[in-house]
């Protein structure tokens, strides 16, 4: 049986855009095999929509929904490699296997992502300076391409859609499943070092010194704070705790925490998030976090938003837009950092707060995003369109500086920019057509990008 | 810890119940027709719950083999503890109107394989003065509404069954649970049912199966909501209710 389309207005974590398109929720391989060759259309992925724009998103045509594929196939105990399904939520890894002493090796800022949507993504975690993406972790993964064939993608076997799929935003086919190795930890908990710095070159010393010593590394920027504060931050570094290094009181070590979970019920009026809220938020953030060893446990680290549901609707019924860059080492990092930090504390409809981070070198993925230097991102809230052109300032600071913005939290780069961000795209185009050379799959981000008609 | 069979068991109802189940730490005999599709389900569940996962074939219209599937099931397992019916078929109102295949496919395998697999299984049960009998109904069955009358009348004649049977069995120590679910987000209702309040996460449905099993309930609603609406409808005079177009 062919299973049935919803017509949906879908839009991405950031509620903006919001584009009317048929979702289908198929639940065996089977029926995405009859959908592609029965009908028409174009098609694209979705894993839960934790993008921030339009990765996932096809205006007026086909989205597949794939969180029904959320089996786990094969677990080998000795050496932590995993299988499952593409639909597979790293939270659900978290809850099944650090009991076990494993955990995740790359997680991203939020544990509701899918398995297919962190390839996809190619996304990276607080250790991308010392360990790179998800993908670094895979060691291969199926792949339906638009004729119905199941390819099995490796850095051995069709290498050349391996590297096109990893940060391939779902144009290639759907990912069915994937195989990735797990990590050994002896708790379920982090020993962090917070650490504040007064500025942005204090940030930076900081980041310099002493990024090695840690597998995790992240700075929370108050983007209000101007002149000699520019860029002042609290620097959060650590590493998985050892059992000794635990508290007594803690009497099960690798038991992940039940927290309650706080929900969001409305879209916040757009007064509540301004210019002094957001200042007062911010100064209070930084007085609070005294320098200070604490040990953690690894969800509040990690993924502290995910314990409130629907956070997004904070920032309003318009929306906001994520903005992720990354500045290349060799370029003068610190320079592109501090001048997009002074547009943001001079435009005042600013972002709540930035992450600063160091990347490592850049892997093989045609499309993927880390560079060896350093990231930046922003929530900016979308109050009007005014928005775009100041984005469209930071864009070319970013290609000034021989950067790119992080296509998983894109809404509105332009294809021109897009090209010159993403230097590997035609080797892209060649890989996408030759598995589809129809361009069945696409979507509104590879139509604005010029990646598909 | 128990030895649960699940018949019917790829159903996204059946395969969240087994989740919860298997949570337990219950290990599960799953049945379908066809046990390639449930490879998936069963390495899921092993490793997950670390549990022991077995796989039987299970024709429900073949009645003349339930006896001794039901008796190879036992033998293997050592001993059952507890069997739950999830399978069903519904077919279109409007078809089964003129066409008495569609009907009589859904009577068949909706009421008489029931018949004849849970009267072995009773059997079994009764002997032993233990176990759990567990059938998916549905609120379908609870009154006849033009809308599906025929696939209703056949969880109707399954409903009254398992009544009986919970009358017959609960003095040997065998409970006999009967589930009925309202709409569930299945494949059946997706893209036919649009976003209504009414519909329940087969998560939510299969917990409420478990939970039900632990505590012995007799006759379930899930979610629990539906026992007050079924409540209100059965009360509706006949004389209102056929002028109703339901
Ligand atoms: C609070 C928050 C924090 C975040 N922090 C980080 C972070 O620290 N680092 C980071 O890298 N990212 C981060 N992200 C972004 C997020 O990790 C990625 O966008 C991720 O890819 C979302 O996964 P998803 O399963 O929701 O996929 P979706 O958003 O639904 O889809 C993402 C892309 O994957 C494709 N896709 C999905 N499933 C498949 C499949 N089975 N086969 C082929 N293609 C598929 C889609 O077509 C789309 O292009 C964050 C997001 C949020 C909301």
């Amino acid at each position: 049986m062919l299973s049935k389309p919803v017509k949906q207005a879908l839009s991405g974590w950031g509620q903006y855009p919001v584009e009317s398109c048929y979702v289908y929720r198929p639940e065996m391989i089977k029926e995405l095999q009859t959908l592609l060759s029965e009908r028409d259309g174009s098609f694209i992925s979705y894993g839960v929509g934790r993008s921030y724009g339009d990765t996932a998103l096809n205006k007026g045509g086909n989205v597949i929904r794939m969180d029904r594929f959320n089996h786990f196939l094969d677990f080998n105990e000795e050496t932590g490699m995993l299988t499952c399904e593409s639909g597979v939520l790293l939270e659900e890894i978290i809850d099944v296997f650090l009991p076990r002493g494993f955990y995740l090796p790359v997680t991203p800022g939020t544990k509701f992502v899918t398995v297919g949507g962190a390839i996809a993504n190619d996304v990276h975690g607080k250790n991308l300076h010392k360990d790179g993406t998800f993908s670094e972790y895979v060691q291969s993964f199926e792949l339906l391409t638009a004729n119905g064939e199941v390819l099995l993608c490796s850095r051995e076997e069709n290498a050349d859609v391996f590297w096109a799929t990893v940060g391939g935003i779902g144009l290639t086919g759907i990912i069915l499943t994937a195989t990735f190795q797990l990590i050994r930890v002896e708790s379920a908990y982090i020993d962090v070092t917070y650490e504040r710095a007064r500025n942005i070159d204090e940030a930076f010393e900081k980041f310099i010194a002493h990024d090695d010593d840690y597998k995790y590394s992240v700075a929370w920027i108050d983007c209000l704070a101007s002149g000699d504060s520019l860029g002042r931050s609290v620097l959060m570094r650590g590493d998985h705790a050892k059992r000794e290094d635990l508290p007594a009181s803690i009497m099960e070590p690798l038991k992940p925490a039940n927290k309650l979970k706080a929900t969001m019920p409305i879209h916040a009026p757009s007064f509540v998030l301004n210019h002094w809220s957001i200042a007062a938020f911010n100064e209070l953030y930084y007085t609070v976090n005294k320098d200070a060893d604490k040990i953690v446990e690894q969800s509040s680290f990690f993924h502290p938003l995910d314990s409130i549901n629907d956070w997004n609707k904070l920032y309003g019924k318009k929306g906001f837009v994520q903005y992720q860059a990354v500045f290349p080492k060799n370029e003068n990092p610190k320079a592109g950092i501090t001048k997009m930090l002074e547009m943001l504390s001079k435009k005042k409809t600013a972002s709540f707060l930035a992450v600063l981070k160091s990347s490592g070198p850049a892997n093989d993925g045609l499309l993927s995003f880390p560079m060896e230097g350093y990231t930046l991102a922003l929530d900016i809230p979308l109050k009007d369109d005014s928005l775009f052109p100041f984005l469209r300032e930071l864009d070319e600071l970013v290609v000034s500086h021989g950067g790119r913005v992080y296509l998983a939290k894109d809404s509105s780069l332009p294809q021109d920019t897009f090209r010159k961000m993403y230097p590997k795209w035609e080797e892209f185009l060649t890989v996408k057509r030759k598995v589809d050379p129809n361009d069945r799959f696409s979507s509104s981000m590879s139509r604005r990008l010029g990646l598909t008609d | 810890m128990a030895k649960i069979l699940i018949l019917g068991a790829t159903s996204s109802i059946a395969q969240s119940t087994a989740q919860k189940l298997a949570e337990n730490g219950h290990d599960l005999i799953l049945t379908s027709r066809n046990t390639e599709d449930l490879n998936t389900l069963k390495r899921d569940l092993s490793i997950r719950h670390q549990i022991d996962v077995k796989l039987k074939p299970f024709d429900a219209l073949d009645f003349d083999h339930h006896e001794a599937f039901f008796s190879n099931v036992v033998e293997e397992t050592g001993g059952l503890d507890g069997i739950l019916l999830m399978y069903g078929a519904m077919a279109d109102q409007k078809v089964a109107e003129t066409d008495f295949e569609a009907s009589r496919q859904m009577i068949d395998v909706n009421y008489t394989s029931a018949v004849s697999i849970l009267n072995i299984a009773a059997n079994y049960f009764e002997k032993k003065r233990h176990g759990i009998i567990c059938a998916v109904s549905s609120v379908a069955g609870d009154r006849g509404r033009k809308s599906n009358y025929i696939y209703g009348s056949t969880k109707a004649g399954l409903s009254t069954y398992m009544e009986g049977l919970r009358n017959r069995l609960h003095e040997k120590g065998v409970q006999v649970m009967t589930v009925k679910p309202g709409m569930v987000d299945t494949k059946m209702t997706y893209g036919v049912v649009k976003d209504s309040p009414l519909l329940a996460d087969p998560d939510k449905v299969g917990k409420d199966i478990a939970d039900g099993i632990q505590k012995k309930k007799d006759v379930l609603y899930t979610p629990w909501f539906w026992l007050i609406i079924m409540l209100v409808i059965k009360l509706i005079p006949e004389k209102l209710f056929k002028r109703m177009n339901l």
